[in-house]
């Protein structure tokens, strides 16, 4: 019990009550957090209350976030994909040379999410067929796909995309509410679910908390971590169908540095970044802070610099306010 | 009645404070660069600052991601569309990707340039280049024949020999030769951009031509190599290294006489230039091929069948002034 606070990743096994009632804390804190700035947004400039600026302003997180979603799986289970970003750009370069054949939509589509999944079965297969360690191999591979789309780009870029392939990335499905956004709010759900109500979702905690005792458990962990790194990949793929339909083109640089911009995502959601804690509706709210700060700031000209600043002072003060209100009570406990 | 009085004051003095208020109103022009806390384009902010003191009615928003990315532009640009400001002007990290972003700022009644680094046709009203292929031309031989009153041997140092850019200069160049009496360009030798091999072909150039006069660099990496090489071979007086190289990198062979005078495009005059354009065309002028653009202290553009203009000669620096811009770019 007194070395309980020295490694935070076993709090949730040992003090179940307790551990669900910091997760609580933890996200009512962030929507406190998302409601300030909502306000603070609100009050610091006139643009920022007006329905269709808010939609373009989803914008910024929406791509990020559905990865993000798969994410924080992977990051639960204590495993890390640090090659998403790279798959977007080996997608989006696939599909860009397709375009150069004369492939329609449907198949544009098919090939996005296709590469997504090739990539996430190359993860899955290196860090589950052979053990090894996932930051390892996706450190790896980040530089392998994002390094084949240069050789097929170089300095060059793929554009003439379709018409109708613009849809995904700046089309509306009803009102303000962009295909990104709904998408976005749909595979909210469909995580939230995958993770908070199924077997599939409390294996991946048990794996998170303690890999050995979830084989003994009976829990298939090799399985269950593939099926994962493809779900990445598949995000990652879905993303850059997105992103790609966005910018209307493809150059081997694009989505540079997102890998990082996705785990702040998970990590200011919650999640432990050792594994076995954090929720879906943590990510959700992180992904609605991350879009309205940068929006935010973006409304008042301030430098994108004090952006980050401001992101890593949130993310630090997320994960530190907790565990420092959780010494607190033991201490008054005593 | 008396009320109705009261009512009809206070609804004109409205009125009038609103009307007022319309009019006081700023021309907001965004001057959108690549990346934040770049020397060259604080100092284009600097000439746009200039631009709308000028002007008297502007505000320039001086605005930009993190690092150079098109991701980071488009979020900037998403929120200068939500702020509704009157005009962008920017220097675009990527050709393509920027089009839908701005195509849907055009839609909303924005005007749209691009300048420095452009932007594909169908995403901007027009392109503002810092200067044209026949002013780079013009201006790198007569910077040599300018210090070669009698005349003599000049020889040029390239980049690779497929480089584009710097070929379509020297053919430039060669078509107004005639115009420099007494220069004669001797060679043109290939220093591929890289330091060591520019040295070594400087050198070369040295041992080869013994009456050599000036050496033509329009090349940043080459221009310094050969005044290095200049220097080290004990030559300074002899022979003058020019062309098209940067302050910060030059003025050292500036200060110690290797070079006379070089010349590269000015960001501060760049940033003005975009941002009188950018005024212009709030204020109603077109840009369609063959327009003229105004451009205040800096004259007129005239736009080409693209809709891109040239700015202006590229600026020449020599001692006098090549102190002052080594500590912008």
């Amino acid at each position: 019990m007194t070395d309980a606070h020295l490694s935070p990743r076993n709090i949730p096994d040992r003090l179940q009550g307790r551990g669900a009632r910091i997760l609580k804390s933890w996200e009512s804190l962030l929507l406190v957090v998302a409601i300030a700035i909502f306000l603070g947004n609100s009050l610091a400039s006139p643009y920022f209350l007006d329905p269709w600026n808010l939609s373009d302003a989803t914008f910024n997180f929406t791509e990020k976030a559905m990865i993000a979603f798969a994410m924080a799986l992977v990051i639960i289970s204590g495993e890390i994909d640090l090659s998403v970003a790279s798959i977007i750009a080996l997608a989006s370069t696939a599909m860009g040379y397709a375009v150069q054949l004369g492939v329609d939509t449907p198949a544009l589509v098919a090939i996005g999410l296709g590469v997504g999944l090739v990539c996430g079965t190359v993860n899955g297969l290196l860090i589950t067929g052979l053990g090894l360690p996932s930051i390892v191999v996706t450190i790896g591979t980040m530089s392998l796909f994002r390094g084949l789309s240069f050789i097929v780009l170089g300095d060059q870029a793929f554009t003439g995309y379709p018409e109708s392939f613009a849809w995904f990335g700046q089309g509306y499905v009803w009102w303000v509410f962009s295909f990104e956004f709904t998408l976005f709010v749909l595979l909210a759900i469909i995580y939230g679910v995958l993770l908070h109500k199924t077997n599939f979702g409390r294996a991946v905690y048990a794996i998170g908390n303690n890999q050995t005792a979830a084989l003994f458990s009976g829990v298939r962990v090799a399985r269950v971590k593939f099926i994962l790194f493809l779900l990445t990949g598949l995000m990652a793929g879905l993303a850059s169908i997105c992103l790609t339909s966005r910018l209307g083109s493809t150059r081997p640089s694009i989505a540079l540095g997102w890998e990082l911009e996705v785990v702040t995502m998970v990590v200011l959601g919650g999640v432990n970044i050792l594994g076995g804690s954090g929720t879906i509706p943590g990510v959700v709210l992180a992904a609605l802070i991350m879009g309205m700060v940068t929006f935010g700031f973006g409304l008042l000209n301030v430098p994108g610099i004090v952006m980050s600043i401001f992101i890593g002072l949130l993310l630090i003060s997320v994960i530190a306010l907790p565990i420092l209100w959780q010494r607190a009570r033991r201490r008054l406990a005593h | 009645m008396k009320i109705l009085k009261s009512l009809m004051v206070t609804a004109a003095v409205a009125v009038a404070l609103m009307a007022n208020a319309a009019h006081a109103e700023n021309k907001k022009i965004a001057l959108v660069v690549k990346a934040l806390g770049i020397g060259f384009f604080e100092a284009a902010n600097k000439g746009a600052q200039e631009a709308a003191k000028e002007l008297g009615d502007v505000e320039v928003i001086y605005t930009g991601p993190t690092s150079t990315t098109a991701e980071g532009q488009i979020e900037v640009i998403n929120s200068l569309i939500a702020q509704k400001v009157d005009a962008i002007a920017v220097s675009a990290n990527d050709t393509d990707a920027l089009v839908p972003a701005l195509k849907k700022a055009m839609d909303r009644g924005i005007k749209v340039i691009s300048w420095d680094s452009g932007v594909a046709k169908e995403g901007r009203l027009m392109h503002l280049n810092p200067s044209s292929s026949p002013l780079i031309g013009n201006m790198i031989i007569k910077l040599a024949a300018d210090n070669l009153p009698e005349g003599g041997d000049v020889a040029v140092l390239s980049a690779s020999a497929t480089a584009t850019n710097q070929n379509t200069w020297i053919a430039e160049m060669k078509k107004v030769q005639g115009n420099y009496k007494g220069i004669n360009v001797v060679t043109t030798v290939y220093g591929d951009d890289l330091a060591d091999k520019s040295y070594r072909e400087t050198q070369g150039l040295i041992q080869s031509y013994p009456n050599l006069k000036a050496i033509i660099a329009p090349t940043s990496v080459g221009i310094v190599a050969a005044a290095q090489a200049v220097t080290d071979a004990g030559k300074i007086g002899q022979i003058n290294v020019t062309g098209l190289g940067l302050p910060s990198e030059m003025a050292g062979h500036v200060k110690s006489g290797a070079s006379k005078s070089f010349a590269i495009w000015n960001p501060i005059d760049l940033g003005y230039s975009a941002t009188m354009i950018a005024y212009d065309l709030i204020g109603g002028a077109e840009a369609k091929p063959g327009a003229e653009l105004k451009m205040g202290r800096m004259g007129t553009v005239k736009l080409d069948d693209n809709n891109e203009g040239a700015m202006a000669d590229p600026f020449v620096y020599d001692a006098s002034n090549v102190e002052e811009f080594a500590k912008i770019f």
